[in-house]
């Protein structure tokens, strides 16, 4: 009788009814082979292996995470509650050990959603990890988290909400944003000035291969968590390095993404994107389970696998070996560019302005962002946003783990808020985890 | 008039029943060496003085399958299987002759690798020496495609006595459990023939010219020529005449738990509105997982006769059993020795059990009557804990759509039906200590055998069609067809139904019990590049487990 070496938890929802539009990749169809392949390999069977109900998350879930505008009920569909409820099951499994490790194999994605939410980016309206992830700090006193995002998309999203959070180390792993969506992700975005260096960027150049990709794990991945020691390990487990994938450019197998599991050894992967839905993810998917619950994967591949022809060029080869190098050497020099970061902030807060694009929902917004240099924690957080919608509002966000001067800075931002200049004021009290919401009438 | 007939562990029970009734009811004991004696002896008794042509039919449910497979004294069968990528196929080995050989199918039937003739061959020259007569043959995917199944049949054909191949178990994807259930059908394969040929023979001597029903363990029925090829769908049919006894007596529109209260276990199954709710994907037998539909039930060691301990304080009850109860002549309390000891039983030597729960009540500090009371609550409590663990376990089943998922039916039965028992008294207790309504099956002593006897006719289809590919199948039912592009989802449930029609017919049903249902009915747009290139559908019908109508007036006369 085949048994698994780890207890593994599995939340399956494909959402067989549920797609963006009909030809969208993110559509009904998905995980439709990939439920074929799991349900003729008997995953579901193999002892030591449980599959769980996904329990729906709540609106309080989503506002401990994002400022949804106007509010979280006009930013999620069913779809979001279940998937990111998907997450949160496995989250909860693990945490309640009646598992060791749990994959939730949902849709629709979510990495690609940041804090602030006008609507869907990159096939995602809210993030379903980070939505995971705070319920777990909120409801178990989770404290450091390492989330590794393996998708070949840089997770703009996931880095958005993290950028200023010391205790959750963000690493992306992902086709160089010169040659992907979105376009963002390079060594230098390292997080903000009271959290410089939990955020790290892996660009990998186009036809990275396993060696590649296995390589990055070992020698610079793995390194890093080591030193961060992390109590929780999430996988933002994307599936379009893969080489069959239509809209990227990589050269990751099914196999190399089970050994890539195997050696992260997360406690909780979540299925991110990848769109090579008959070629790639009943395999890939297939061989993540298997590694995840340490059962022999090495059968495990594709019908149309010939490591000759996805075998990486020695360039690749190289400009990886730089990149890693580079990026080891920021999370080294972290204290120092933090440092730096901090001095060079004028006086007491930093500031930035930035412009995002929604391309799923063809929305554009305008951010200023503005934190409080703090020692003692992740800093108040104050986001002044506008969209091509008409909305116009005050994001303020209390880290988890706030100082007393911090909670102070934050409240009288938002108390501040006024009519004059935004329609909606909101607070995110993480040390009480309280949601405020202040309606403003502009006269 | 009809006759059902169960073989249980100890006794054998026979109805015979006609419009008006129960006409006749006998047990008959069980000769567990020889079922053949046992079953004609039943048909037998319960015939006499009846005159032949007036029975219709005769339903069968015996332990013969299942004992069969769980002393493992089956004959030897050869195995291939052809896996392709994936698990490692020697992880599912089910028997020594087990032979993985080349050749692959993916998950949209397309054929990878072929399969290796030269190697088919040597595997065939390898099976015969072992002196192997019956080859099961089962390939990946072959639910979706049997092309390479069949081919391994074509190269040994002549060679071998029978062929059991894996894409006419079940049009469900499983290839684990395809494995085991293509093994258990050809190791029972013998067995099963050469006993319903000799009852056959038998009847035929006696002028009974009557068809010959077997229940299978979902519940339904199929005639005997139907089960030769899948005698495996008999094992377990025991719980299911049970269940389907209850079924005769459960109410309209409501979910039922019932509890057959057997010497050793205690099985429970659930019924929704008068209909057993099947498992979705198969029994679970000697470690084995399969696709061998059946009934969702759950067995604990919790009977009648099981053992009672008193471990610091603490009463047990079960799993184990040693024998009869004291009350009839056994060495070690039980369940029914506390019912004697209240003074609930009618028969039986209930000095015996006194004396056998002196040490119990010692144990306790308590006096007799109040130890025997301690353990009967202990057992009722106990099988209620676990029916409702199995509630929850139903009601947490995951489900892949958002509708499913916020519509979708939750089980919360409030009624409990029991039968075994003595079932009177189990009933009122369990009414006394839940918030449920409990009563006990009418006719609860033989509601097995009238189970067997009412039950219907009962199968299932699988169809598969890809329009992007141009192919409708239904590998089960040896059926495939081209299709257009236009082929719609309404063009497949119409032939679902054609050949679940089909199907039944051929296996015993009568056209007024056919009442069929959809299990699945899903499309999918495939798309490819952004262009809708074609349709996914999968459709899956069965006809609906429950009783032939021609006899609910008997129904009505047996809960009166």
């Amino acid at each position: 009788m085949l048994q698994a070496k780890r207890k593994t938890g599995l939340v399956f929802f494909p959402a067989f009814d549920w797609a963006i539009d009909p030809t969208h990749p993110e559509r009904e169809e998905r995980l439709l082979y990939t439920q074929d392949q799991v349900l003729e390999e008997g995953i579901f069977d193999i002892e030591g292996i449980t599959e769980f109900k996904p329990d729906l998350v709540t609106i309080n879930d989503v506002n401990r995470v994002h400022f949804c505008v106007p509010d979280g009920w006009h930013v999620m569909t069913e779809s979001h509650f279940i998937s990111a409820g998907g997450a949160k099951t496995i989250g909860m499994a693990v945490l309640e050990k009646k598992v060791e490790c749990g994959f939730a194999l949902v849709r629709p994605p979510g990495h690609h959603a940041m804090r602030v939410v006008h609507g869907a980016r990159g096939f995602c309206n809210v993030n379903i990890e980070a939505i995971m992830v705070e319920f777990l700090r909120a409801a178990y006193g989770v404290g450091k988290v390492a989330i590794v995002d393996t998708d070949c998309h840089h997770g703009d999203g996931t880095q958005d909400i993290y950028w200023h959070d010391p205790n959750t180390l963000f690493i992306s792993l992902h086709q160089d944003g010169r040659t992907l969506y979105p376009g963002s992700g390079f060594t230098n975005e390292i997080g903000g000035p009271n959290a410089a260096g939990t955020t790290l960027n892996i660009p990998l150049p186009p036809y990275t291969s396993d060696e590649g990709f296995l390589y990055t794990i070992e020698n610079v991945v793995l390194p890093i968590l080591d030193d961060f020691k992390p109590d929780l390990i999430i996988n933002s487990a994307g599936q379009d390095n893969h080489y069959s994938d239509p809209i990227t450019n990589m050269n990751f197998s099914a196999k190399g993404y089970a050994q890539l599991t195997e050696m992260l050894k997360a406690d909780i992967a979540v299925l991110e994107g990848g769109y090579s839905i008959e070629g790639a993810l009943p395999y890939v998917n297939t061989g993540i389970i298997l590694a995840m619950a340490g059962i022999d994967y090495s059968n495990i591949r594709e019908p149309d696998f010939d490591p000759e022809k996805i075998r990486q060029s020695s360039q690749v080869t190289e400009a990886i070996k730089e990149v890693g190098k580079a990026v080891l050497e920021n999370w080294r020099n972290r204290e120092q560019l933090k440092d730096r970061m901090q001095k060079a902030a004028s006086g007491r807060f930093s500031e930035r302005m930035r412009r995002i694009y929604y391309d799923t929902a063809g929305i554009t917004e305008f951010q200023k962002e503005k934190i409080r240099i703090c020692r003692d924690c992740g800093g108040a957080l104050k986001i002044d946003t506008s969209a091509d919608t008409g909305s116009k509002v005050l994001a303020v966000h209390i880290p988890i783990d706030a100082c007393s001067a911090c909670i102070e800075q934050g409240r009288q931002w938002y108390e501040e808020a006024g009519s004059d200049r935004f329609q909606k004021a909101y607070l995110q009290n993480r040390p009480k985890d309280k949601y405020y919401v202040k309606e403003l009438f502009q006269r | 008039m009809i006759i059902g007939l169960d073989v249980g562990g100890t006794h054998t029970d026979v109805v015979l029943l006609d419009k008006h009734g129960l006409v006749n009811e006998i047990k008959v004991h069980t000769d567990a060496t020889n079922l053949f004696k046992t079953v004609l002896d039943g048909l037998e008794k319960i015939t006499l003085g009846v005159n032949p042509k007036d029975i219709r039919r005769i339903v069968l449910s015996t332990t013969l399958t299942t004992n069969s497979i769980i002393q493992g004294k089956s004959p030897e069968v050869g195995m291939i299987v052809s896996s392709g990528p994936g698990i490692d196929p020697m992880l599912f080995r089910t028997n020594r002759h087990y032979y993985p050989v080349a050749g692959s199918i993916d998950h949209r039937g397309r054929r990878i690798e072929a399969i290796d003739h030269h190697e088919i061959k040597a595997v065939g020259d390898i099976l015969k020496k072992e002196g192997v007569r019956h080859v099961g043959i089962v390939g990946k995917f072959s639910a979706r495609n049997p092309s390479h199944e069949l081919e391994i049949r074509r190269i040994l054909r002549g060679q071998f006595e029978e062929f059991f191949l894996g894409h006419r178990v079940s049009g469900n994807l499983n290839f684990q459990r395809r494995v085991a259930t293509t093994f258990f059908n050809a190791a029972v394969y013998p067995i099963h023939k050469k006993f319903f040929l000799a009852v056959r023979r038998s009847l035929d001597q006696q002028g009974m010219n009557i068809p010959i029903q077997i229940l299978k363990a979902d519940g339904g029925t199929m005639n005997f020529r139907s089960s030769i090829g899948f005698p495996g769908q008999t094992i377990f049919s025991g719980p299911a005449a049970s269940i389907m006894g209850a079924t005769a007596f459960a109410p309209k529109g409501e979910d039922v738990l019932v509890f057959d209260i057997g010497g050793t276990t205690t099985d429970m199954a659930i019924l929704i509105d008068q209909a057993p709710l099947l498992d979705p994907l198969g029994i679970e037998l000697g470690g084995y997982k399969t696709l061998i539909r059946s009934l969702k039930s759950k067995s604990i060691g919790v009977g009648g006769d099981s053992v009672i301990r008193v471990i610091n304080g603490k009463i047990t009850v079960g799993p184990d059993r040693e024998g009869f109860a004291m009350v009839y002549g056994g060495s070690t309390p039980t369940p029914t020795d506390a019912l004697a000891v209240m003074g609930k039983l009618e028969d039986g030597d209930t000095e015996k059990a006194f004396s056998g729960f002196q040490a119990i009540a010692s144990a306790l500090g308590v006096s007799v009557e109040k130890a025997a009371e301690m353990v009967f609550d202990h057992a009722c409590r106990q099988i209620l804990t676990e029916a409702e663990a199995m509630v929850v376990e139903i009601n947490s089943k995951p489900v892949y759509t958002v509708h499913e998922l916020q519509e979708g039916y939750q089980v919360k039965p409030k009624k409990i039906m029991v039968l075994g028992g003595p079932a009177p008294y189990f009933a009122d207790y369990l009414e006394k200590i839940s918030a449920y309504q409990v009563k006990p099956v009418p006719r609860w002593k033989v509601a097995n055998a009238i189970g067997a006897a009412l039950a219907r006719t009962t199968c299932e289809v699988t169809l598969f069609a890809d329009t992007e590919r141009g192919i409708l199948t239904s590998p089960e039912e040896k059926f495939k067809k081209n299709i257009n592009a236009d082929f719609s989802r309404e063009k497949a449930i119409k032939i679902a139904y054609d050949l679940l029609r089909n199907k039944a017919m051929e296996t015993g049903a009568d056209e007024e019990d056919l009442e069929l249902e959809l299990l699945e009915d899903q499309q999918f747009n495939m798309v490819r590049g952004f262009h809708t290139t074609g349709k996914n559908i999968r459709i899956k019908a069965q006809v609906k487990p429950g009783l032939i109508h021609r006899y609910h007036s008997v129904v009505e006369k047996l809960s009166e």
